[in-house]
């Protein structure tokens, strides 16, 4: 039994996108309203990220960063400011609109995989497809798996897999959401060291090979440095 | 990857959940199916064993009309008689197209029970259908001789030439005949001819029914207004039996039905809190589901997937379970009701199982509301950053 997932966001799919910069930010805010007061997580933030750069966001804990990568990706709707991502204000975009966004045009990566242990790592990079209301295409999930080098891990689940392999097969997944802008929030916050250099090698060789543009937040100064750039946020501003 | 491929892998991860939750909405649609085939099985075979009876109306002496009628059905002791000479007066209506008297009487030896019903060769044009499995009909109207039913020739392992015993009567009658199976009491009865019986038991120009059919229908109201002024008898109608015994068994059937919606309502909650905790278990792959691009309507679609196949699968176990043991269901509810038809109680039929699957399916609907609703909403940030 099969059914195809169409519905009416589908209709706001055909968007235009300039040639612009991948990201313009300009006074980004985002805060969260407590019952005890409000917390500015971004607070002002002016970016502005072209397409084809790879980028890091350092800074402690809670300074923000991950709130700014899920402002990026259209995951947090914006308080306050202006924010173009692949050429489309998303300042004041309705979840509809986000999803659309998100599918097919971002692509995330997360700290700890989230991998769907149900399915095998190919057919975890072929979800994203059905989202995007494309056929089933195993060729092309496999060819994203090649150039992460876990072909010869396609049918295996994730429980079978190692931690760096887990992360290559959600980078992989994230190909498969898109080429134009994967961003990655910790990914390599649950490896070691050698698995760390490794996913962000991958990371640059995609960047540098395929032209993607790369967003990742670390705290890793060494990786951090490995970047064409990095940006310094501290208490959700962009200190240098 | 399509909904349904990606919930069955959600369901064959958790095997013994899962397991579990089919198991309990296979019960609830065993039950179910169970009720229904019995509704439908018990009235095809209630008007089968009536109208196998061959005629319209029963003649009886008076008493509980419907007693009587049962009592006729599938014998038993207490049975009123009246004289002979009723009949005599009745058989010379003009609207009557057949007429059997009879006369019922049953044994008891040793615990097992016999029906012995006397006929006369009316019996048998009452009943054109009866076919003889060997031998034949009797050679006199007071022969000392015995057609077996079916059963009666299983159970008393005898067969034409054999001689028959009637316990409390001291008395032998040879078999010249055993009758093919009908389906109905007939099958258990041992038919020896009515001046026999009459002698047999001691009830000389004694009946204990009359069976008549009429040449039209239509003009049963007025022929039962007639006989009333009969003395010492009464006119059972064989369709006021039937509805009569059909508003009996009704009352049985609320409190099954009872027993049946509280299994479902079990089963819907059992379903609901299943898929309720596999959503919450799944918070985060919803969230990185909802940040690959997945619409609400696609999680709710994935969830109702999940559900739909789980009542589908428990709705296929549950009918299978209905099948197979619905014997073992027909012999405890034989064993209950005062009066159950010879035939196939429970009937399990194709629509009824496709009904039964269809309503498990809308149920799971129904349980799946909320947990998919509850899933369709999750903002994508806070599901993935959920437990952190």
């Amino acid at each position: 039994m099969s059914i195809s997932i169409v519905d009416s966001e589908t209709t706001n799919a055909a968007h235009r996108y300039d040639d612009g910069p991948a990201i313009a930010a300009r006074g980004l805010r985002k805060t969260f309203a407590l019952p005890a007061e409000d917390v500015h997580a971004v607070d002002g933030v002016d970016l502005d990220i072209e397409r084809g750069e790879f980028v890091t966001i350092m800074g402690p804990s809670g300074s923000g960063k991950t709130t700014l990568l899920d402002l990026l990706g259209g995951l947090e709707t914006v308080t306050d400011g202006e924010l173009i991502v692949l050429g489309r204000d998303i300042s004041s975009a309705r979840e509809s609109e986000l999803v659309t966004l998100r599918r097919g045009r971002i692509g995330f990566v997360f700290q700890d995989f989230l991998l769907l242990p149900e399915l095998t790592a190919i057919e975890n990079v072929a979800l994203p497809a059905t989202f995007a209301r494309r056929p089933p295409d195993m060729a092309t999930a496999m060819a994203h798996l090649v150039r992460v080098g876990l072909e010869h891990r396609a049918s295996h689940l994730p429980k079978e897999l190692s931690g760096g392999e887990r992360q290559r097969v959600a980078i992989a997944r994230a190909l498969a959401m898109s080429t134009d802008l994967l961003l990655a929030d910790e990914p390599t916050g649950n490896l070691d060291s050698r698995n760390s250099s490794d996913v962000f090698a991958l990371l640059r060789e995609l960047n540098e090979r395929d032209g993607l543009t790369v967003v990742a937040t670390t705290h890793d100064e060494k990786l951090g440095a490995t970047a064409d750039r990095s940006i310094h946020l501290c208490d959700g501003r962009v200190v240098m | 990857m399509n909904v349904f491929r990606l919930a069955l892998r959600i369901l064959w991860r958790r095997k013994i959940r899962s397991a579990l939750t089919i198991g309990g909405v296979g019960i609830a649609v065993a039950v179910l199916v169970s009720l229904l085939a019995f509704d439908a099985g018990y009235q095809e075979a209630l008007r089968t064993d009536i109208d196998r009876m061959g005629y319209q109306v029963l003649v009886t002496a008076k008493g509980c009309p419907y007693e009587a009628a049962t009592l006729m059905l599938k014998g038993g002791g207490g049975l009123r008689y009246m004289e002979e000479e009723v009949y005599d007066r009745i058989v010379v209506d003009p609207r009557i197209r057949q007429i059997a008297p009879q006369l019922v009487a049953t044994t008891f030896d040793d615990g097992s029970v016999m029906m012995f019903v006397g006929i006369t060769d009316a019996y048998a044009d009452l009943k054109p259908w009866l076919e003889y499995r060997s031998g034949g009909w009797f050679t006199g109207g007071r022969a000392d001789e015995a057609i077996l039913g079916y059963e009666a020739a299983e159970l008393e392992q005898r067969s034409v030439g054999d001689r028959i015993f009637v316990p409390g009567a001291d008395r032998l009658l040879t078999v010249v005949g055993v009758f093919e199976r009908t389906g109905t009491q007939d099958d258990g009865a041992v038919f020896i001819p009515l001046h026999t019986a009459q002698e047999v038991f001691n009830l000389q120009d004694r009946i204990s029914g009359i069976g008549i059919r009429l040449n039209d229908i239509t003009e049963l109201t007025q022929f039962e207004e007639d006989l009333y002024d009969e003395p010492g008898i009464q006119v059972v109608s064989m369709a006021q039996v039937k509805g009569t015994i059909l508003n009996l068994i009704a009352s049985a059937r609320v409190l099954a039905s009872s027993i049946a919606a509280i299994a479902i309502v079990v089963a819907v909650i059992g379903v609901m809190n299943t898929i309720l905790v596999s959503v919450f278990e799944r918070t985060k792959q919803i969230g990185v589901m909802k940040a690959m691009g997945a619409s609400k309507l696609d999680v709710f679609k994935i969830v109702w997937a999940e559900t739909t196949l789980v009542c589908l699968f428990g709705g296929i176990a549950g009918a299978v379970l209905a099948v197979v043991g619905g014997g073992f269901a027909e012999q405890i509810v034989r064993s209950i009701l005062p009066y159950a038809p010879s035939g196939k109680l429970i009937a399990v039929s194709i629509p009824l199982i496709l009904v039964a699957l269809a309503g498990a399916v809308a149920t799971g609907f129904v349980a799946c509301l909320y947990p998919a609703a509850r899933a369709a909403s999750m903002k994508p940030v806070e599901a993935i950053r959920s437990g952190e």
